[in-house]
């Protein structure tokens, strides 16, 4: 018979021993193992994908911050550009400012040292032709430069105008008159009694007549009566002398002015 | 010449005998237990795993599938039955490449075990998911009428699973012995490959056909 019924039931036997023995070294463990596997790589995934979450969050975060920050540093640099700008302008300008000044104080010096200079010239000049004219007359007429001063003076009293006499001589019914009569240098005896002589001849009634040393009259004799002035001077030709001399200066101011004042250094 | 394996007794002693299906059984028992034991000492639960591990994960992985697809959703509780029935077909059809060898599913004691085993569990399993009535009414399946015709249907596949299974093996088998001594050389290797691939097709078959009759005894379609 090709049927063994003992070998049946041990065979039964074998098979359920070979299913337990499968089933505790086999199935369990590996299915177990491969359990455990697909949990860990679950949790691991979840992982990725939360830390992976996380840094896009990050990202975006410091994507924002850096977006702010370069706003930030754009509105900055314009402040900054804004605040150097109106300072460049300010310093511009108080630059400008400085350069008007001292601009203006270096013309105003130079206006002084001409006013000096032309001061100094005139007076100058003054002594040298009083020195020259006194010496030369002298050396030529024997006379002094006083006396032909005064009679140039007299002279020019003698040869007045009837309006110029009329409007020295004091109002109708006057009695008194006074007569001022200035002059650069001090008047010799004979000179103040000569003028005084003239004077009385050219008014209608006996004047007062007083002398009197002005040194700022640039050597000449000047006649003040009833408010009204008459002078002999050399101060016509001085002021000739004067606007040549000045017309020299200018014309040297001219060729300096290329040298000009230093510019304040701008900040 | 033997047909079966049962012919060899090596002991006897009154009615218990152990012949070479026995022992063979017991040597193939042996290493599957043993080769599993030493296997999966040494499991890895990391993300990069052994090959051999790989090689263990693919097949079970493999049987599972293979038992979702027939219909059986919860896999797990079947496979230990399933799938221990395919490897030990299996291991036992393909040692049959070692000289000298007789596989013990060429005994018709064994395919009748295990296809005993087939039914006594096909029943245990419709009845733990869908009761003892639910169960028993399977039979009536589509009508009362068909009540014998099932009965009948549900010891002939038991039959049939045994002879089918003892039949291949053992016409291999003895095919391969017969050329051996007719044509040696080339036509018994051919042969002889031929039986492992039959061997291995078998296995399938007997594993798929007892998930097939548990499937629907689960679902009470009946036989």
């Amino acid at each position: 018979m090709l049927i063994d019924w003992f070998t049946v039931a041990a065979q039964v036997v074998n098979f359920l021993i070979l299913m337990w023995l499968l089933k505790r070294f086999l199935y369990q463990p590996v299915l177990d193992a491969i359990d455990a596997r697909e949990e860990r790589l679950t949790q691991q995934m979840q992982a990725a994908q939360d830390t992976q979450a996380a840094a896009a969050a990050e990202r975006n975060k410091y994507e924002r911050l850096n977006a702010e920050l370069a706003q930030q540093q754009a509105g900055l640099l314009a402040q900054a550009t804004a605040e150097v700008e109106a300072t460049r302008l300010q310093l511009l300008e108080a630059a400008h400012n400085e350069t008007a000044s001292l601009r203006s104080q270096w013309q105003d010096a130079l206006l002084k040292e001409q006013q000096s200079l032309t001061q100094g010239i005139a007076n100058r000049t003054r002594q040298e032709v009083f020195a020259i004219t006194r010496k030369t007359l002298a050396d030529l007429a024997d006379t002094g430069l006083e006396a032909r001063m005064v009679a140039v003076f007299i002279n020019r009293l003698q040869t007045l105008g009837m309006a110029e006499k009329i409007q020295m001589s004091p109002p109708a019914g006057q009695t008194d008159c006074q007569v001022l009569i200035r002059s650069a240098f001090l008047l010799p005896p004979n000179e103040q009694k000569a003028l005084g002589q003239a004077v009385r001849n050219l008014l209608p009634i006996q004047p007062t007549i007083r002398f009197e040393l002005a040194s700022d009259l640039l050597s000449g004799i000047e006649l003040i009566s009833n408010g009204h002035k008459l002078e002999w001077s050399i101060a016509e030709y001085l002021a000739a002398l004067e606007a040549s001399i000045g017309e020299l200066i200018h014309t040297t101011l001219v060729t300096n002015a290329s040298v000009a004042p230093p510019e304040p250094a701008h900040a | 010449m033997h047909l079966s394996s049962d012919d060899l007794v090596l002991w006897e002693y009154g009615w218990v005998k152990l012949n070479l299906t026995i022992i063979t059984t017991w040597i193939l028992m042996v290493a599957l237990g043993g080769g599993c034991f030493l296997l999966t000492r040494r499991l890895s639960n990391a993300i990069h795993i052994p090959r051999w591990q790989h090689v263990l994960e693919v097949v079970l992985l493999g049987i599972q599938a293979q038992i979702e697809e027939v219909g059986l959703a919860q896999s797990r509780r079947y496979i230990s039955f399933i799938g221990t029935l395919f490897l030990f077909v299996v291991v036992a059809n393909l040692a049959a490449i070692i000289p000298g060898y007789e596989p013990p599913t060429g005994s018709l004691s064994t395919s009748t075990a295990l296809a005993i085993c087939v039914f006594i569990a096909v029943p245990l399993f419709g009845i733990r998911e869908i009761g003892v009535l639910g169960y028993l009414k399977s039979y009536l399946h589509p009508t009362p009428v068909m009540l014998p015709f099932n009965i009948i249907s549900e010891i002939s596949r038991t039959l049939a699973l045994a002879i089918r299974l003892f039949g291949n093996i053992m016409s291999g088998g003895m095919i391969i012995a017969i050329l051996l001594t007719i044509t040696p050389f080339f036509f018994p290797v051919v042969m002889h490959a031929l039986h492992l691939l039959t061997g291995l097709v078998q296995a399938y078959i007997f594993s798929i056909l007892a998930t097939v009759y548990i499937a629907a005894a689960t679902r009470g379609e009946g036989a």
